[in-house]
């Protein structure tokens, strides 16, 4: 049932989400410590109680699929099996979790404190919790959050305690491990640590696997991880990774399993942690390193309100009824079960399509804020606004958003103005508002001299926190913007024209944005209904005309992505030299970047500086083959197309940055003597 | 010759008898045992002992299964009771059936639903004769009929949705005419005339087919003409010094082991049909028998078979025990469900009786272990005679037809059991699983042999839970399609399907075939949660079959049959999804042969076509089973 809610076509107005109720409010009332020490009794798949970590370690080194890898790694290397075997349980070692109450409690505790103190509010759909309940009994399942801060595994474990469920294992990168102290308090409230690449280390694939579906399999804890990989720096949801969604799959494609549930779970945030930190990191500055100490300086974070977080736990997707008619299991068949199999084409097709989809549910129970859409015109009017033009603004775009199908948490029974200058309020620290204007600014930056490169810098951080809350909301305009600007670009208003258009801008982003792959079609006729619907356009049957009412819709939907069709612009330029990929050459590019900017002058570009933007674009380069990796020597260099890049350009429209090309060039060129 | 052969089957019986005895001693519960419920004809019941007639109407129900004078009733206390004098069950009263059905199926005992109780002559379509076949086969002095009775007789198997329209009087396409060849020459000539005429012909045995391969094609448009086998019923001759029969394929199982046993040998062939079902059936269908650990199934036993097709007589040359001669021609004959030739002669493998035979049980705490231990017996190849493993369900089903304890002792002994097994050895009712066991062989051999099954079963936890518990497994197989009568009486509609599959996919499989049946009869608007249940019923080197039933309460929907036809094809789409094969012994008739070409991919199923188009180019047998 799960699936066909799944792959229906979606039509936004009818989606039903369930209400939430405020988790924080019990908290208040009474005693954390005697909440951490209540009694803890989860709901269990098939009445199963959990077995101890060496119990389940000795599971898995004894397994049949572990004992073929280590004869086999033992015949390739000439290694001892007994030598491999050591080293497998040194792997598993390393990686188990040892998930302990005690410490669980510990967290439960402490956690409380602080979300009293950062949160004004945690809100969890409890009919969500309910289904997970359901959900649990009935078959193993898998838990997917979303990804936007260290706080959402927290969080997670924490409800899932609070809902006296079972406490998920969590697959966690090997980053935190190297924390003194909070990596283990971590493993001890059931993170499992798994290092961010071993592409061909047949062993370490082969325990990790075994792991996880041993776990799986035996339905002793859900297991949680996240489909994105990593965090979103950027809170667009990101490409989603299919190589643990395959392990967690694989029980039940070779009927080791009934069948297993996956929970998707949004978890959104009113004010993200991270916020500024992400900017930072995006415009070059290196991520902290995990430790115990940069742990212990965030403490500041404490003292700053981070408004509302929401938790939407999203109804459980059978992966029997996904692969239904797309997977046939028999394929399995003449295979020991032991033997590790690489997914077949149709199998990967299959998780890379479900990945995206289960992506999109992710998007779609994301709750958004009125900042959101404060945000989002904050950014198309650099210059800022009058309060007045804000509001008038802000209303509009909520009801567009609205009739887009947008998760929007707006107050009831408050006047637009009002919960603007709360909104302001909480993002106070991105704004400068004065006598009536708003407009996006350094407010606490250093009053001390400046250079202009760091005045430049500061100011991008702004723009790119900023940002970060826009993107929140893009999902809910991509389809329709994407048609926007096609129908700008496009040479006629004729359908197909358009629709090549649409689709060139849609394969062009789909490094940029969640846009399942093959759902061309269907994603062109979404945005049509949702235009149409909105009487913005005429759907004839072959041609597509804007309404006389259409032209500010369309006008805000296609500057929804100017920047990043500017940010793509300008992204080939700055690789016109055969630029040679090594670490260092990407913050050169970056300080370049932002000389540039600062020439110009021009806000709109601050996004260009996006490392995420032109890692993406980089990606959309490669595979519309404006670029080219040429290997010289052991060294890759990316090679320009200049006749695909011209013909991106003509596609693309001019744009105003195309002006600066000059000055581009010269810039290039004296980079490229200055090495 | 008739006093001398039931006095040596009566010295037979007294062996067997006095080697119960001897071990009575050391048996636990010599009261339990004593009151038996072995549900097999009684072979020494001379009034069994008439072959099958060619009116079969007059001793077989022609819309259930088995004798008329046998079946299962609520009486008016409302207790069940098992009619007639054929079984050891036959005249008993089980008292705890009632309870077990109304409370597995929902059912309610106000609720029937009763079967039409005669046929409906005018239903039945008049026959489409071919007159010159008819003259010609009257020329040659072939037994024939177009008796509506005899025609509706041969038209079906005993699919769920072929005995449901039959309750219903419901009647389709039937035979135009029915022959019955009294020997391998008379069938001969029916083939011949056949091709000449261009009628369709369609070979009957035991007519217990579940594979609708029985079924009139629909869009057959020549006369269909049945072709049963029951009167080709001799043991030609016995050769003692190679050991073999040479028997005519019309032969049912019980009377081909019946006539055995007066010499002093069996065939040891014992499928849960053998009541009804022939050895002709058996070559055609690949069919396995319970005791196959010690004598193998049919394509193990079978040393020389005859076919006439419309090419000719296909047969060996020898009695050779084995040939390098090519691909062996028997395995184009083994599992050709009638659509090559009809099978008229086959010389098999026979033994001497066992001098010993012992059943035996053991329950496990669980289906897993079991099935470890089943996996242990086949790998030190020690399996007895036969092994089959019931699940908790089943379990309970076997504890439901315990007929009414004789004493006040018995029934105290069984509570003792009942407290060791649960209370003091852990056992939790709703897991434990019991493995029924059948030894055979001489006496020494058979306690040595039970002493190393039990020791194996002891290392998966396994008890020793007496042999009546055995003895009872056994008896389910053969009640159990007289058991779905009664169940169609209350709106009960089940059937049972096989599969074979590797050792290390059996659990996976059962689970999740059960959970499948149980999901779909939900989602298909069933009220009452199904009957899904399995036994591992052989156990092989590198794999076992497993055997289902499956059966739900049909109140509440309108088109039941549809409903049940949708579920278990979905539950052998299950099967295949995790390793099943599309059938160990069932056949695959017409039923599953949209799964053929996956099963044995399409070069295979060309091979088999050009089989067919060689020696059928008319197709006179017509049935369209497998292809």
């Amino acid at each position: 049932m799960a699936s066909r809610a799944l792959y229906s076509p979606r039509h936004p107005m009818l989606k039903k989400r369930d209400s939430f109720e405020d988790i924080l409010e019990e908290r208040r009332h009474s005693s954390d410590l005697r909440y951490a020490l209540r009694c803890y009794t989860p709901t269990l798949y098939k009445g199963l109680v959990p077995c101890k970590a060496s119990m389940l370690k000795s599971i898995v080194l004894q397994s049949d699929h572990l004992q073929y890898v280590i004869k086999q790694v033992s015949s390739e290397s000439g290694d001892s099996t007994e030598c491999v075997a050591e080293e497998a349980s040194l792997i598993l070692d390393e990686m188990a979790h040892r998930l302990q109450l005690s410490t669980v409690r510990f967290f439960v505790f402490t956690l409380s404190k602080a979300f009293k103190r950062l949160f004004r509010s945690v809100c969890v759909n409890e009919e969500g919790i309910q289904r997970l309940q359901q959900a649990v009994q009935e078959h193993p399942v898998v838990l997917l959050p979303s990804h936007r801060s260290y706080m959402d595994f927290l969080m997670m474990s924490y409800l899932l305690y609070m809902y006296d469920l079972p406490l998920p294992v969590i697959a966690a990168g090997m980053d935190f491990m190297s924390m003194k102290f909070v990596g283990e308090m971590l493993r001890m409230s059931g993170a499992f640590f798994i290092r961010r690449s071993f592409g061909g280390d047949k062993l370490y694939w082969a325990v990790f696997s075994e792991y996880v579906k041993t776990m799986l399999r035996n339905g002793y804890a859900p297991i949680e991880f996240f489909l994105e990989g990593t965090r979103s720096r950027t809170c667009k949801s990101l490409t989603p990774k299919t190589g643990l969604l395959n392990i967690v799959m694989e029980p039940f494609f070779k009927g080791e399993l009934f069948d297993v549930n996956l929970v998707p779970v949004s978890i959104s945030y009113e004010r993200i942690l991270e916020e500024s930190l992400y900017a930072r990191e995006l415009l070059g500055i290196p991520k902290p390193k995990e430790s115990t100490s940069g742990l212990l300086k965030a403490r500041r974070v404490l003292s700053e309100d981070y408004g509302s977080m929401y938790v939407y736990f999203g109804h459980p997707v059978s992966v029997r009824s996904l692969t239904e008619g797309k997977i046939t299991r028999s394929q399995y068949n003449l295979l020991p079960r032991c033997i590790p199999q690489k997914p077949s084409a149709d199998t990967h097709e299959f998780l890379n399509d479900t990945a995206f989809r289960l992506v999109r549910i992710q998007e779609g129970n994301m709750v958004l804020k009125p900042w959101v859409l404060i945000a989002t015109l904050l950014l198309q009017n650099p210059d800022g606004m009058d309060l007045s033009s804000l509001a008038e603004q802000t209303d509009w775009l909520r009801h567009l958003a609205l009739a887009f199908g947008a998760f929007l948490d707006w107050p009831d029974h408050a006047a637009c103005s009002e919960v603007i200058s709360c909104s302001l309020a909480l993002h106070r620290h991105l704004l400068s508002v004065s006598a009536g204007h708003v407009q996006l600014s350094v407010t606490d930056a250093p009053q001390v001299e400046t250079t202009p490169e760091e005045a430049v810098f500061h100011q991008a951080v702004v723009v790119l926190s900023c940002a970060s809350y826009r993107n929140q909301i893009l999902h809910v305009f991509l389809r329709p913007a994407l048609l926007a600007v096609a129908m700008q670009s496009a040479n006629s208003n004729r359908k197909d024209d358009v629709y090549n258009c649409f689709n060139f801008l849609r394969n062009m982003f789909s490094s940029e944005f969640i846009l399942c792959p093959g759902d061309s079609v269907q994603d062109f006729e979404e945005a049509c209904y949702l235009l149409m619907k909105r009487g913005v356009l005429q759907v004839l049957e072959h041609e597509i005309v804007m309404s006389a009412s259409g032209h500010s819709t369309l006008a805000f939907l296609s500057s929804v992505l100017d920047p990043f069709l500017q940010g793509y612009q300008v992204t080939p330029h700055t690789q016109c030299a055969n630029l040679i990929l090594r670490r260092f050459e990407i913050s050169v590019f970056r300080f370049l970047c932002v000389f540039v900017i600062m020439a110009s002058g021009r806000l709109k570009c601050y996004e260009a500086l996006s490392s995420d933007l032109q890692k993406n674009a980089l990606a959309a380069f490669l595979r519309l083959k404006a670029v080219m990796k040429v290997k010289v020597g052991d060294q890759v260099t990316l090679k320009v197309n200049k006749i695909a890049v011209n013909s991106l350009e003509d596609t693309l429209g001019k744009s105003d940055v195309i002006s600066h090309q000059n000055s581009w060039w010269s810039s290039m060129a004296m980079f490229e003597i200055a090495i | 010759m008739a006093s001398n052969s039931s006095s040596s089957t009566a010295q037979q019986r007294l062996r067997i008898i006095a080697g119960h005895l001897q071990k009575r001693p050391e048996d636990e519960h010599p009261s339990v045992a004593a009151q038996e419920c072995k549900a097999e004809t009684s072979r020494s019941n001379p009034s069994s002992a008439t072959p099958v007639p060619k009116r079969r109407q007059e001793i077989m129900k022609w819309n259930g299964w088995g004798y008329s004078d046998s079946r299962f009733l609520f009486n008016k206390k409302g207790q069940a009771e098992f009619t007639g004098k054929r079984y050891r069950l036959s005249g008993l009263i089980l008292p705890s059936l009632k309870d077990w059905f109304e409370g597995t199926f929902g059912a309610n005992l106000q609720h029937k639903s009763p079967a039409t109780p005669t046929v409906n002559l005018s239903a039945v379509a008049p026959p489409d004769l071919n007159e010159p076949f008819v003259e010609d086969l009257k020329a040659a002095g072939v037994a024939m009929s177009h008796d509506p009775e005899d025609r509706v007789f041969r038209a079906h198997g005993h699919c769920l949705h072929e005995i449901f329209a039959l309750r219903e009087g419901r009647i389709g396409r039937v035979p135009d005419m029915v022959v019955w060849p009294s020997c391998h020459k008379d069938v001969e000539k029916i083939v011949e005339l056949a091709c000449k005429h261009n009628v369709c012909l369609i070979p009957y045995g035991g007519g217990t087919s579940v594979s609708s391969a029985l079924e009139c094609p629909r869009e057959e448009t020549r006369s269909i003409v049945s072709l049963d086998t029951s009167q080709m019923n001799r043991i030609l001759w016995i050769d003692e010094k190679n050991l073999t029969a040479h028997v005519e394929a019309g032969i049912i199982g019980q009377d081909l082991e019946r006539q055995l046993n007066e010499c002093g040998y069996c065939t040891g062939h014992e499928p849960d049909s053998m009541e009804f079902s022939s050895l002709g059936g058996w070559v055609a269908t690949r069919a396995s028998g319970m005791k196959k650990n010690i004598y193998g199934n049919i394509e193990e036993l079978v040393v020389h078979i005859k076919m006439v097709t419309p090419r000719g007589v296909i047969e060996k040359s020898c009695l050779g025990p084995r040939m390098s001669t090519g691909p062996d021609i028997h395995h184009f004959i083994l599992g050709s469900e009638g659509t090559l030739g009809v099978v008229t002669e086959v010389t098999l493998k026979i033994r001497p009786i066992p001098e010993y035979q012992k059943y035996g049980s053991v329950v496990f705490p669980n289906f897993q272990q079991g099935v470890a231990c089943l996996r242990e017996v086949a790998r030190q190849r020690c399996a007895p005679a036969s092994i089959r493993l019931m699940d908790n369900e089943q379990f309970q089903f076997g504890h439901a037809l315990k007929p009414q304890v004789s004493s006040i002792f018995t029934s105290f002994l069984d509570g003792l059991k009942k407290f060791y097994i649960t209370k003091f050895k852990g056992f939790d009712p709703h897991h434990l699983c019991v493995a029924t066991l059948l030894f055979e062989g001489d006496r020494g051999k058979v306690l040595q042999h039970e002493k190393q099954v039990y020791d194996i079963a002891a290392k998966f936890g396994g008890l020793a839970a007496g042999e009546d518990n055995g003895q009872r497994g056994y008896m389910l197989t053969f009640v159990i399609a007289y058991l779905r009568d009664l169940g169609m009486d209350y709106y009960v509609i089940g059937e049972s399907f096989e599969t074979s599959v590797p050792w290390d996919r059996v659990l996976d499989l059962c689970r999740n075939v059960k959970e499948r049946i149980v999901r779909e009869c939900k989602e298909r608007g069933v009220q009452f949660p199904p009957l899904s249940t399995c036994r591992v019923t052989q156990t092989y080197d590198a794999g076992a079959c497993v055997y289902f039933y499956f059966a739900f309460n049909y109140r509440g929907l309108s088109d039941p049959v549809h409903v049940y036809e949708q579920v278990e094809h979905a539950a052998r789409e299950e099967i295949l999804a995790n390793g099943g094969s599309l059938s160990h012994h069932h056949g695959v008739g017409k039923l599953r042969k949209e799964w053929m070409k996956e099963s044995v991919s399409s070069v295979g199923l060309g091979m088999l076509k050009s089989v067919k188009e060689y020696v059928d180019p008319q197709n006179v047998f017509g049935n369209r089973n497998l292809l």
